[in-house]
C-alpha cells in the first residue's frame, strides 16, 4: 500500500464542477409515496388532532410506548390496550440546528430536542422542536409542555402539536 | 466452520466530487485488490457488494447497476446493507460464503458515490426518517447525531474540547493517507471556534461526504496459503441491530455495539478485549463516535474514552491506537467504501504495510467496526496474523 | 457441515391493497404465523434474522432501520439483502451452513399499493446515461420477448396459454388474489401495452409478506415433525447491460440452476422433480427460464405447453401455485413467496394432487430490468 505513491480516480475541483467542464446527465424527479399509517400509529394521529397523546400498553413487560405501536418488540405479542399520556415531558437531550435538511443555513436556529413523556414508560418519547425559549436557556431534564395548534388546524400529524415549551421559566 | 482469510486490499482516493461513475470506481479498488492478492476476475467465485442509500445515486436497485464495475457479471453477486455499518459488514457476508464452504474466493466491494444528488448529499439522509412522526418535522441527519452528541456529554459529564482531541488526533493521522480528502494539522480550539452546523456539533467535528471506493479479496484456507505467506484471517464477525425506535433508548451507550461485538469476541475467544485488541479502526463519522464506539466495543470503560484519548493512548505511537488510518474524519466518508477502507486498513497495518501509517507497537490483532442506521446498527470484524 | 432445513412459513397480506396495516404490522403478522408454524420463540430462538428490501420500493432510504422490532428481532443480528427474497433465504442457509447461527428468520415483503410512482421508480432501475433516456420497463420486456419468440418460433398464443394456465391454478389457492378463469383469446385481445406485450401478459402489483424459519438438522429434528429440506443453492448475474444480453435465453437462471444442481447432485433435471415453481412473468418467462433450469429444451418447450404437460395434472405441474400471475408481483418477496407455496405443497398442504410430491424446485428472477436470479431445491 505505501508503495501506490498514486491511487486511482480524478478529483473534480470545484470550480470545475461550478463550470461544468465535465458533462453529465441531469435527472429530476419527484417520488410519491402513501404509506399505511396501520393501526396504532392512525390511532396516534387521531389523539393528536383531539389535543391528546396516546400510548399503547404491554400487558406483560407493563410499559406504555410512545409513541404507540402495534407489538411490543421485547416480548414479541401484540400490545393490549390505549392508554392517554400527559402532554407534558422532560428533555433526554436536544440540539440547536443552524441548517436545514438540505445542508443550507436556516435563518434563525431551531431547538430540537427528544422529550421523555410524562406518563409513558420511563425514558419513552419521541422527537419534536421547542419553542418560546432561548437556545442557552435549555437543559436536559427540563420540564416541557406541548404547545398544540388551534383544534381547527389540527389534521393528524404530528405538526398538530406546534412545539414543546419550558414548563417552568 | 472452515478459516476465511484476507489476501489482498485495494481502494481509490477519497474525495468530495470525482469524474469516475460509481462502476468505474468500483472497478478501480476490485482491480487493485485483486492486483494485490495476485488473482484474477476468473478465479472469483462469488461477489458481494455493500453501498449505501440509493437516493445518492438516483439509481434505483444500485446493486444491479453497479454490478459489472465490481466484477460480478456471469457470477453469484449480491448486495447487503445495514445503512452506515454496511461497509464492515459486507466482508462478514462473504466470510459465511466461505466458511460455510459455498465459495472458495470472494470479491468484496464498498462503493459509494454521493456527489449526484443535488442540491446536497445530505438531503438524502431525510427519507431515512420516519415518514409519519419525523419527516414533518423538517428533521436532518445531524439533529440525531447532536442529540447523541449532547446526551453522551451530559451523562458522562464529557468536554466539547476533550471530543475536540479526536477530531485533531484523526486528521493529523490521515496527513500519511494517500487516499486522504481531509488531512490537516489543526487544533483543539480550530474545532470548538469551526461554525456551528447543528451545537454541540460544529463544522470541524464531522467528516464529509465523499465519492470512493474499496475492495478487499477473501479466500479459503486452502487458497489462501497456496497464494500467500501471509493471509491475514477473520477469526471474529459480529452485528446486532437495536429497535427503530431510537427516542425510546438512552443514546449514551451503544447497547447493540457491545452485543455486536460480544459476538464477536465470542467467535474469537476474547475474554478482556481492553488487553487482547492491539489496535482498532472504530467508526468515526463525528468525533464523539470514536469514543463512543470505544466504550461499546469495551475498549474502554463507560465515560474513559475521553481520558485515554487525552493520555495520548490512543495515538498511533500510544497503547492502543485508535484509526491510525485518519479514518472518516481525516480520509473521507463514502459511507460502505469508508468501513471497507477501515477493513483494509487493519489488514495493511497486520501486514505491516501501513507505510508511514504503521503502528508502533507490534500488531497481532486488529478490529473494524461500522455503525449505521438511526443510531442502531452495529458491524464488527477482528483479524489476526 | 451440517444440513439446513425450512421449518417453518407465514405470511400476510397477498392482496392489491392492504389498508388496514402498516408495513410494519403486516410483517408482524406474518412472522407470528410463521414462528407459531415452527414452535420457536425470536426473542430466545433465533440466531439471525435477514430481511429483503429495496429503499425505493419502501420510500425509505436505509429500510433496514424499520424491520428489527416486529419480527422480534430488536438488539438481535438482522441485515438487509437487498435481493430477491430467493437470495435472503440462500444466505440464511450459508450463515447455519458456516456455523454462525442454528436458526435463521428470512423475510421479504411489498407495499407496492404505497407507491404512487411505480414507472419513476422503476425508470429509475436503468443506467442513466445510456438507457435511462429511452428504455421503459415495458420497452425492455418486449424486446426480450419479441426476440425468444422469434428464435424458438413461438405465436403469440404460446405466451397466453402460460398465463391462462397460471391463472386457473391460482383459483385452487386460498392465497391467491389475480387467480380467474380467462381464455387464451381473453389475454389476446386485452390491450396491447409494448408489442408483443399485453396487458394481460403483465403480473398485477400485489402487497405480501412471507417469512420463512431455517434450522440446522440437529434443530430441526428437535422442533418439527416435517422438516423441508434444502438441498441445493445457486443464484447468479447476467450482464446488468440491457442491450448486451442474448435475450434467447436466461443466463441468470441456468448459472444459479447448475449451481444449485451440482450442491445437490442433480444430474437430470428434466426428471428429478415433482413440481416446479419458476417466474413466470409476461408468460413468455416461464418458458424461457424452464429451459435454463434444463428442465425442458429448446426444441421440446413449445410442444410441451400445446400438449399442457405443464398443468397442475399433468407429468410436471409448473407453477401450481398459480406463480406470479396469480399471487401478484411483490418485487423483493416474489421468491420468498414461492418458497411458502413449495413447503405447503411438499407437506401435502398444496393441490391434492401433488400430496405426495417429495421433490420441488424454486427459481426467481429479481424481475426487469436486472438479469439476476436464483434457484433454490427442496426435498421432504
Ligand atoms: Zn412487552
Amino acid at each position: 500500500m505505501e508503495s501506490k505513491k498514486t491511487l486511482p480516480g480524478t478529483p473534480i475541483a470545484g470550480a470545475e464542477w461550478d463550470n461544468e467542464v465535465y458533462s453529465f446527465r441531469k435527472h429530476s424527479v419527484q417520488l410519491r409515496y402513501a404509506w399505511d399509517a396501520g393501526s396504532a400509529v392512525s390511532g396516534f394521529l387521531e389523539g393528536l388532532k383531539e389535543g391528546r397523546i396516546l400510548g399503547r400498553r404491554c400487558n406483560r413487560c407493563m410499559r406504555v410506548l410512545v409513541p404507540p405501536r402495534a407489538f411490543c418488540e421485547r416480548c414479541f405479542r401484540s400490545t393490549d390496550e390505549w392508554v392517554e399520556v400527559k402532554d407534558t415531558g422532560k428533555i433526554n437531550t436536544y440540539s440547536v440546528s443552524y441548517v436545514n435538511n438540505d445542508a443550507s443555513r436556516r435563518d434563525k436556529p431551531l431547538i430540537v430536542a427528544v422529550i421523555e413523556i410524562d406518563e409513558a414508560s420511563p425514558g419513552m418519547g419521541f422527537l419534536h422542536v421547542l419553542g418560546e425559549v432561548e437556545p442557552s436557556k435549555v437543559h436536559v431534564d427540563m420540564k416541557v409542555k406541548a404547545v398544540w395548534k388551534p383544534r381547527d388546524e389540527r389534521v393528524g400529524a404530528i405538526t398538530d402539536i406546534k412545539y414543546f415549551k419550558p414548563l417552568e421559566v | 466452520m472452515r478459516r476465511v482469510a484476507v489476501v489482498g486490499a485495494g481502494m481509490t482516493l477519497f474525495r468530495h466530487r470525482m469524474l469516475e461513475t460509481g462502476k468505474e470506481m468500483a472497478f478501480e479498488a476490485s482491480r487493485m485488490a485483486l492486483d494485490q492478492a495476485g488473482l484474477d476476475i476468473k478465479d472469483v467465485d462469488s461477489v458481494v457488494l455493500g453501498s449505501a442509500p440509493d437516493a445518492f445515486d438516483g439509481v434505483h436497485m444500485k446493486g444491479e447497476y453497479l454490478l459489472d464495475g465490481a466484477g460480478g457479471t456471469c457470477k453469484p453477486y449480491t448486495r447487503v446493507y445495514v445503512g452506515g455499518g454496511t461497509g464492515v459488514f459486507v466482508p462478514i457476508a462473504a466470510w459465511w460464503q466461505v466458511a460455510s464452504g459455498v465459495a472458495d474466493i470472494v470479491l468484496v466491494v464498498g462503493e459509494e458515490k454521493m456527489s449526484p444528488l443535488l442540491p446536497h448529499p445530505q438531503y438524502a439522509f431525510w427519507s431515512i426518517f420516519d415518514p409519519i412522526l419525523e419527516r414533518p418535522l423538517g428533521v436532518t441527519l445531524l439533529w440525531i447525531f447532536s442529540l447523541e452528541m449532547r446526551r453522551y456529554m451530559h451523562v458522562y459529564n464529557v468536554k466539547e474540547e476533550d471530543i475536540a482531541l479526536v477530531a485533531v488526533k484523526n486528521k493529523r493521522n490521515a496527513l500519511d493517507h494517500p487516499a486522504a480528502q481531509l488531512a490537516a494539522n489543526i487544533t483543539v480550539d480550530d474545532v470548538l471556534k469551526s461554525e456551528p452546523i447543528c451545537w454541540p456539533v460544529k463544522r470541524l467535528d464531522v467528516s464529509p461526504t465523499s465519492d470512493g471506493a474499496a475492495a478487499v479479496v477473501l479466500a479459503s484456507e486452502d487458497v489462501a496459503r497456496r497464494i500467500t505467506d501471509d493471509p491475514v484471517w477473520i477469526t471474529g464477525v459480529g452485528w446486532n441491530v437495536d429497535s427503530t425506535y431510537w427516542t425510546n433508548r438512552d443514546l449514551c451507550y451503544p447497547e447493540y455495539l457491545e452485543k455486536a461485538a460480544n459476538m464477536a469476541y465470542r467467535m474469537a475467544h476474547i475474554s478482556d478485549p481492553k488487553k487482547e485488541i492491539d489496535f482498532a479502526e472504530v467508526y468515526d463519522p463525528f468525533d464523539y463516535k470514536e469514543l463512543h464506539h470505544m466504550e461499546g466495543l469495551q475498549l474502554a470503560r463507560r465515560g474513559e474514552a475521553p481520558k485515554l484519548t487525552r493520555e495520548g493512548v490512543t495515538q498511533r505511537d500510544g497503547d492502543l491506537p485508535i484509526n491510525p488510518s485518519g479514518g472518516l474524519l481525516g480520509v473521507g466518508n463514502p459511507i460502505a467504501a469508508a468501513g471497507m477502507m477501515k477493513i483494509a486498513e487493519v489488514f495493511w497495518q497486520l501486514r505491516g504495510e501501513a507505510g508511514k501509517r504503521q503502528v508502533k507497537k507490534p500488531v497481532r490483532r486488529g478490529l473494524a467496526q461500522a455503525w449505521g442506521d438511526l443510531m442502531q446498527v452495529g458491524t464488527v470484524v477482528i483479524m489476526e496474523r | 457441515m451440517t444440513k439446513v432445513a425450512i421449518i417453518g412459513v407465514g405470511y400476510s397480506g397477498y392482496a392489491p391493497l392492504t389498508p388496514h396495516m402498516s408495513f410494519k404490522e403486516m410483517m408482524f403478522e406474518a412472522a407470528k404465523r410463521a414462528y407459531t408454524d415452527a414452535g420457536i420463540n425470536p426473542r430466545t430462538d433465533v440466531g439471525s434474522f435477514i430481511c429483503c428490501e429495496e429503499d425505493l420500493w419502501e420510500g425509505i432510504s436505509i429500510t433496514d432501520e424499520y424491520v428489527p422490532d416486529q419480527l422480534g428481532g430488536a438488539q438481535r443480528a438482522v441485515c438487509t439483502v437487498s435481493d430477491d427474497g430467493l437470495v435472503g433465504l440462500i444466505n440464511g442457509y450459508m450463515q447455519i451452513k458456516s456455523g454462525l447461527a442454528d436458526v435463521v428468520v428470512v423475510e421479504s415483503h411489498s407495499k407496492l399499493s404505497n407507491v404512487l410512482s411505480q414507472g419513476d421508480v422503476s425508470s429509475m432501475s436503468f443506467e442513466p446515461y445510456y438507457e435511462r433516456p429511452f428504455l421503459t420497463v415495458e420497452t425492455a420486456v418486449a424486446l426480450e420477448m419479441r426476440r425468444y419468440m422469434f428464435d424458438r418460433e413461438l405465436g403469440d398464443d404460446i405466451p397466453a396459454m402460460v398465463v391462462a394456465k397460471n391463472k386457473k391454478n391460482g383459483l385452487g389457492n386460498p392465497r391467491a388474489p389475480y387467480s380467474a378463469i380467462l381464455s387464451m383469446d381473453e389475454v389476446l385481445s386485452s390491450p396491447m401495452v409494448c408489442e408483443p406485450l399485453r396487458k394481460a401478459h403483465i403480473p398485477e402489483p400485489a402487497d405480501g409478506c412471507a417469512v420463512t424459519v431455517l434450522a440446522s438438522e440437529e434443530k430441526a429434528r428437535i422442533l418439527v415433525d416435517q422438516p423441508v429440506w434444502i438441498r441445493g443453492v445457486g443464484w447468479f448475474s447476467d450482464t446488468p447491460w440491457v442491450s448486451q444480453r442474448d435475450f434467447s435465453k436466461a443466463v441468470y437462471a441456468e448459472g444459479s440452476s447448475k449451481m444449485a444442481y451440482k450442491m445437490a447432485g442433480v444430474n437430470t433435471p428434466a426428471k428429478h422433480f415433482d413440481f416446479v415453481e419458476v417466474d413466470d412473468s409476461y408468460g413468455y418467462k416461464e418458458l424461457q427460464h424452464l429451459e435454463a433450469l434444463g428442465v425442458y429444451t429448446k426444441e421440446n418447450i413449445k410442444r410441451a405447453v400445446e400438449v399442457s404437460e405443464t398443468d397442475l395434472r399433468g407429468p410436471l405441474p409448473v407453477n401450481p401455485s398459480g406463480g406470479k400471475i396469480s399471487l401478484g408481483d411483490m418485487v423483493e418477496a416474489n421468491g420468498l413467496v414461492r418458497v411458502v407455496e413449495a413447503v405447503l405443497t411438499l407437506r401435502g398442504q398444496g393441490p391434492r394432487s401433488l400430496r405426495g410430491a417429495k421433490h420441488a424446485l424454486v427459481q426467481s428472477w429479481r424481475g426487469p430490468p436486472t438479469a439476476s436470479g436464483s434457484t433454490v431445491i427442496l426435498e421432504v
